[in-house]
């Protein structure tokens, strides 16, 4: 079966719903992912990202709804969907007693390939990701990012229609991140599809054409970057005080401008306001603050970014939002 | 390919991976064949002398399918422990992700612990060699010994891959294991015999299946002299039966249980 069925959608996804004994994961998602597109799945830890991923990925059956990979569905058709699909998932999934080549190799022959052929793919695949000078070391010498690299690798061994990373870069120092990224974007450049989910939204910013919002299981917004930017509108001024003292104060002054609640950081002593206005508001501010005996570090005007997004959406920033469920069950 | 040869061929790809895994880490081997050989000279050496036994058999003769089975059957754990290793690591997930036969990350791992148990046991007969044990019997006797060892070890090595699915902690898995399998293997006739047994222990010790291991091996290696008597209980009179359908039940049970819950198992 081709995707011409699913309307050129590589993955469609249609009122999944999933309970783990009492708690609902997952409460009636929808997404689609057009093939040769990548959409970037947000949301804080416990959103039901995993998940989503999970049952795309055949390793967990939904208690409500359907999904179909490259045409074929998840429930009733498991076996094909397994031969079209690689997964990364949170954390490296490689065998650290074998080699970075023998990992792939591995792979390869599960994947039902020749061992010529297994071998030539691994031998390509570790030298676009960097990993030739590493093949025959045993993967327990490698980095965290060589690790994600040789994984992701093993997930494209058999070239399939979708792939699936499942936070790629999470737990990433943020030079191994920016690698990452490069490699993900080349990837995209040839044609496959990728469901990528993060709570990095500058992650989603880049790699994602598209972007689906979820918070505990349920979709909560959708679009481009753009789109979802306009949706919370305005601008941000931004002002950091030079002490604690200053930022209370500055918040009590700024407070008439702000359309929300100014959101304080004692620990960066940064204010951040939604406002509208532009300029004539920064103008406004400084005279507020004049004789105020705040003493201001910087202060400015931005456009909202996704983090701006996250908070206006859920109430919560996206990274340091409370453990939830994934978060727990994830073996570190 | 029809399923089958699919199978087989996971099989082998998985068998092959986790025997590398003894070849990069040599001490897993060292330590697994250390310790038989120090239960071989212990028990030969320092409770050899106080142990009573019937004419016409040494301490090392009596003890060595003692030892045998007792270290076939700890072998066995170590199925449990790499699998919920596995599951930890994510390993788990990424096979179950893959378009390949369902068992085949169950049959690899129970046959390279097989392996392992294989290498363990020619350590452990070299070691009784050098102690005085000597096998008495014919050699087709002596390799049906050897083959009834393995196959109630591997029969032990499926229950304890089911284990390790559920328990999904290594350390866990190690320390259940050995709150079951200690009196398992020490209540039975591996190292003393029965005759020294409280009764209700020693109804429990003739029935246990790893007597009738120890008691079939003794009598394959020849080891079981003609003059001492043989308990009356059924299992110790057939202990060869008695120990193939054990290891035929426990197969019959849990490979399908254990192929079952690898299906549904998932790191979360």
């Amino acid at each position: 079966m081709s995707t011409a069925a699913t309307g050129g959608n590589a993955v469609v996804v249609e009122g999944l719903v999933k309970r783990f004994g009492d708690f609902t994961a997952l409460d009636g998602v929808d997404l689609t992912v057009p093939e040769g597109t990548v959409l970037g799945l947000l949301g804080p830890n416990g959103a039901g990202k995993t998940t989503v991923v999970r049952i795309l990925s055949t390793l967990l059956q939904a208690d409500g709804g359907r999904a179909t990979v490259a045409g074929l569905d998840v429930a009733t058709q498991a076996a094909q969907v397994r031969g079209v699909i690689g997964l990364t998932g949170q954390y490296a999934a490689v065998d650290e007693y074998l080699t970075g080549e023998e990992n792939l190799e591995m792979v390869g022959r599960l994947y039902r390939l020749g061992k010529k052929e297994a071998r030539t793919r691994a031998t390509a695949l570790l030298d676009r990701f960097d990993l030739s000078e590493a093949a025959r070391r045993p993967a327990k010498t490698y980095s965290g990012g060589m690790r994600r690299r040789l994984d992701i690798a093993a997930s494209l061994i058999a070239r399939p229609r979708v792939l699936f990373l499942d936070e790629p870069t999470t737990g990433l120092d943020p030079r191994s991140r920016l690698g990452m990224w490069e490699f993900i974007a080349d990837l995209v450049s040839d044609g496959t599809t990728i469901l990528l989910t993060t709570q990095y939204l500058e992650e989603a910013d880049r790699l994602a054409d598209a972007m689906v919002v979820i918070d505990r299981g349920k979709v909560i917004a959708r679009g481009t970057a753009d789109e979802l930017k306009a949706q919370v509108g305005g601008e941000r001024l931004e002002l950091t005080a030079g002490s604690v003292e200053g930022l209370v104060r500055a918040a009590e002054l700024l407070r008439p401008l702000a359309l929300e609640e100014p959101r304080r950081d004692a620990q960066t002593r940064r204010l951040t306001l939604p406002v509208t206005g532009g300029a004539a508001t920064l103008a406004d501010a400084l005279r507020r603050l004049e004789g105020s005996g705040v003493e201001v570090l910087d202060v400015g005007l931005r456009r909202p970014d996704l983090d701006d997004v996250f908070l206006t959406l859920t109430g919560r920033s996206a990274e340091d939002a409370e453990p939830g469920l994934e978060n727990q069950e994830t073996p570190r | 390919m029809s399923s089958l040869s699919h199978t087989v061929s996971d099989s082998l790809v998985i068998t092959r991976r986790n025997l590398i895994k003894v070849k990069r880490v040599p001490d897993l081997i060292v330590f697994a064949t250390l310790s038989p050989i120090m239960f071989v000279l212990l028990f030969r050496y320092v409770f050899g002398g106080a142990i009573n036994l019937p004419d016409g058999i040494t301490y090392a003769e009596f003890l060595l399918p003692g030892i045998f089975a007792q270290t076939v059957v700890f072998g066995s754990t170590t199925t449990g422990a790499s699998i919920a290793e596995d599951l930890q690591k994510g390993l788990i997930d990424r096979f179950r992700s893959l378009p390949m036969s369902r068992a085949a990350v169950l049959i690899g791992r129970t046959v390279a612990d097989l392996g392992l148990n294989a290498i363990s046991i020619v350590v452990m007969a070299l070691t009784g060699l050098v102690v005085g044990w000597r096998i008495t019997s014919s050699v087709p006797e002596a390799i049906g010994g050897f083959l009834l060892l393995l196959l109630f070890a591997f029969a032990v090595s499926w229950m304890m891959a089911l284990v390790g699915l559920l328990v999904r902690t290594p350390e866990v898995v190690n320390n259940a294991s050995f709150i079951v399998i200690f009196p398992l293997t020490f209540v039975a006739n591996t190292f003393v015999p029965l005759e020294s047994f409280p009764s209700v222990l020693r109804t429990f010790a003739e029935w246990n299946p790893v007597s009738s291991v120890v008691q079939a091996a003794r009598e394959l290696f020849g080891n079981q002299p003609a003059s001492a008597p043989v308990p009356d209980a059924w299992a110790l009179q057939n202990p060869v039966l008695y120990t193939v359908i054990w290891a035929a039940v426990i197969l019959a049970v849990f490979v399908p249980l254990a192929v079952r819950a690898y299906l549904k198992t998932s790191t979360r």
